[in-house]
C-alpha cells in the first residue's frame, strides 16, 4: 500500500470512497426512470453555470454551478410535466443551449483555458475541506433517499399508477432531479464533465442485469461503483493515467460481464 | 341459483338507508369541445357487481377515472354507508386496465407492496409487512407470487396482484378496468371467482368494465351499456335483450353456436332450457343448482 503514503493519494482514495456510493445510489433511479439523457444534460448545463460564476464574480464558480444546476434541473422537470412535447426534445433543447451558452461566455476574451480542468476532472487535487463537504452531501443524500425512495420507486414503475396511489409526481421528480443536479455539480471538478454521466448510468445498468429485487439492485449498483472506483484509482496511479477515465473503463467492463451473466441471474 | 337470487334482492332493494349506497349523478366529461360522455347516472349498492359494457371509445375507462377524481368532470358522487363510517368520502380501490412498465425492472411483488404501503425504505431494510402482504395475496390466489419479479408475471397474475393492492386498504367502492386481452380463460375464471368472494364477504360495491359479455352475463347483478352516455341499464337479461344492445354488439350475435365470446350465446341458451350434455360452464352451474 505504498501509494497511500502520499497525502494526495490518501485524499483521492477517501474521495472515491465517498463519491462512488453516491453515484451507485443515484444511478439506480437515473436508470429506472430512464433519465440518462437528463443527467447528461446536467453536465452540459454546468458549462453555463461555471461561466456565469466567472463572469458575474459575486459568487464563486462553484456556488454558481450548484445554483444554476438546480434551477436548470427543476426547469426541465417543470416543463416536462407541463408540456406535451417529447421529453427527449425538451431536454435536448436545454442541453444544447446550456453548452453553447457556456462555451460562448467562457471563450469571451480568450479565457477558456482556466475551465479546461472541469472537462477531464482531477480527483488527485481534492482538499481535506472538500472531502468534508462531500461527506456532508453523502449523508444528506442517504437521508433523503431513506425518506423518499419508496415514492420514487412507485413513480419509476408508472406515472399514472403513482398518481393513483396519491404520490405528487412533480414534487417527487423535482426533489430527485435537484439531488442529482447537486451531486453532479460538486463532483464535476474531480470526475470531469466528459465522463460524469457514465458514472451515473453504468453501475445501475450493470446491476439491472443480475438483480431480481430492489435490494439486490442497490447492493450490486453501489458495490460495482465502489469496486470500479477503488481499482480504477489504483490502476491509474500505477500506470499514470487519468483516474476518472480508468474508473469508467472498469465500470464498462463490469457492465459487459454482467450482460453475459444475465441469463444465469434474472428469473 | 339461490345465491344469485338472494344477491339480486339484496342489491335491487330500494331501501338505500340499510345498505351502503353510491349514487353517481349527471357525470359529464368534456375535453376541450369534445364530449367524452354526458349525463351518466349510476346507482350502486354494496354486494352488487355492476358491469359497464360498450364499444371502444364509449368513455368507459374515462368514467372510472372521473369517479376516481383523476379527471375533471361535472356531476356529483354521493356515497352513504349504513353505519355512516365513510359517508361522503368513500375509500375507492382501482385496478387499471394496463400497467405499462419496464418488464426488466428488478422489482418484486413484495417490493411493489412495500413501496406502496410502507414508509420504510425498501432498498435498505427488510420489509416489515411481509405477513400482511402474504395475507393480501392469498385472497387473490397469488401468495406464491410474493417474491416474483413484476416483469415475470403473466397478464392474469399481474391483474390479481394489482387487485390485491387495490384491496389494501379495503375499499367501499372497487373500480376494475379489465384488460381487453392478455388474460387467459383460466385467469379470467379465477378473477371472477375472487370478485364473487368479495361480493359475498365484503361490504363493497364493485364497478367493472368488461369486454367478456359471457362473464358479465354470468356474474353481474346490474349491466350498464355505455356509448358516450348510458344507453340502457338493468339486469343482464334486460340489457342483453334490449334492441339497442343488439345493435351495438350486432356483429357479435352472429354464429350463436359458439359458446365462447358473447353473452348472447348464454341468453339464447337459457331459453332452450339447456340442452343435455353440451358441457358449457352455464350448464354445469345450472345443473349443480338443480340438485
Ligand atoms: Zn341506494
Ligand atoms: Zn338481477
Ligand atoms: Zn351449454
Amino acid at each position: 500500500m505504498e501509494w497511500l503514503e502520499y497525502d494526495f493519494m490518501k485524499n483521492a482514495f477517501l474521495a472515491v470512497l465517498l463519491i462512488t456510493p453516491l453515484f451507485g445510489l443515484l444511478s439506480t433511479m437515473v436508470v429506472s426512470n430512464r433519465m440518462a439523457f437528463f443527467s447528461d444534460s446536467l453536465g452540459h448545463g454546468a458549462f453555463t453555470g461555471l461561466a456565469i460564476g466567472a463572469v458575474v464574480g459575486i459568487i464563486s464558480p462553484m456556488e454558481s454551478l450548484i445554483l444554476f444546476s438546480v434551477v436548470f434541473a427543476l426547469l426541465i422537470t417543470w416543463i416536462k410535466n407541463k408540456s406535451s412535447a417529447s421529453t427527449d426534445t425538451i431536454i435536448g433543447v436545454f442541453s444544447s443551449t446550456g453548452i453553447a451558452l457556456g462555451l460562448m461566455m467562457m471563450s469571451y476574451g480568450g479565457g477558456f483555458n482556466k475551465f479546461s480542468n472541469y472537462l477531464i476532472g482531477d480527483v488527485l487535487s481534492i482538499t481535506t475541506q472538500e472531502l468534508a463537504s462531500l461527506l456532508l452531501v453523502l449523508v444528506l443524500v442517504f437521508i433523503i433517499w431513506g425518506l423518499m425512495f419508496n415514492k420514487l420507486l412507485v413513480l419509476s414503475i408508472n406515472q399514472s399508477f403513482a398518481r393513483s396511489r396519491g404520490i405528487d409526481v412533480m414534487l417527487t421528480e423535482g426533489i430527485f432531479a435537484a439531488m442529482v443536479a447537486v451531486v453532479v455539480a460538486i463532483s464535476i471538478q474531480w470526475v470531469g464533465l466528459l465522463i460524469i454521466n457514465s458514472l451515473l448510468v453504468l453501475p445501475a445498468a450493470a446491476a439491472r442485469n443480475v438483480s431480481n429485487s430492489v435490494k439486490q439492485y442497490h447492493a450490486v449498483s453501489i458495490g460495482s461503483a465502489m469496486i470500479s472506483g477503488i481499482s480504477g484509482l489504483i490502476l491509474a496511479y500505477h500506470f499514470n493515467m487519468a483516474a476518472g477515465a480508468t474508473i469508467v473503463v472498469i465500470s464498462a467492463l463490469i457492465f459487459f460481464i454482467t450482460l453475459l451473466l444475465k441469463p444465469r441471474f434474472v428469473r | 341459483m339461490l345465491k344469485r337470487l338472494f344477491r339480486h334482492s339484496k342489491g335491487e332493494g330500494n331501501d338505500c338507508s340499510k345498505l351502503c349506497c353510491t349514487k353517481i349523478e349527471n357525470f359529464t366529461v368534456k375535453v376541450g369541445k369534445l364530449t367524452i360522455f354526458e349525463d351518466v347516472n349510476l346507482h350502486v349498492h354494496c354486494g352488487q357487481l355492476t358491469a359497464v359494457i360498450g364499444p371502444n371509445g364509449a368513455g368507459k375507462s374515462t368514467l372510472l377515472r372521473a369517479i376516481l377524481g383523476e379527471i375533471s368532470h361535472t356531476g356529483t358522487l354521493k356515497y352513504a354507508d349504513a353505519k355512516g363510517k365513510h359517508t361522503g368520502k368513500p375509500i375507492i380501490g382501482y385496478v387499471p386496465q394496463y400497467l405499462k412498465f419496464d418488464v426488466s425492472a428488478p422489482i418484486t411483488v413484495l417490493d411493489l407492496f412495500s413501496a406502496c404501503r410502507s414508509h420504510r425504505p425498501i432498498w435498505l431494510m427488510p420489509s416489515n409487512i411481509r405477513d400482511e402482504v402474504e395475507e393480501s395475496l392469498k385472497r387473490v390466489k397469488a401468495a406464491n407470487l410474493i417474491d416474483r419479479r413484476l416483469g415475470a408475471l403473466s397478464g392474469g397474475e399481474l391483474q390479481r396482484v394489482l387487485l390485491a393492492l387495490a384491496l389494501n386498504p379495503m375499499p367501499d367502492i372497487l373500480l376494475l378496468d379489465e384488460p381487453v386481452s392478455g388474460v387467459d380463460q383460466n385467469g379470467l375464471e379465477i378473477f371472477y371467482n375472487i370478485l364473487e368472494d368479495l361480493q359475498n364477504n365484503e361490504d363493497m360495491a364493485i364497478i367493472l368494465i368488461s369486454h367478456d359479455l359471457n362473464m358479465v352475463a354470468r356474474h353481474a347483478d346490474q349491466v350498464v351499456l355505455m356509448n358516450k352516455g348510458v344507453v340502457c341499464s338493468g339486469t343482464p337479461e334486460e340489457v342483453f335483450h334490449d334492441s339497442r344492445t343488439r345493435r351495438i354488439f350486432g356483429m357479435l350475435t352472429e354464429g350463436g353456436a359458439n359458446h365462447g365470446g358473447t353473452g348472447f350465446v348464454w341468453v339464447e341458451h337459457k331459453k332452450k332450457k339447456h340442452q343435455q350434455g353440451c358441457g358449457c360452464p352455464d350448464c354445469a352451474e345450472a345443473e349443480g343448482d338443480e340438485e
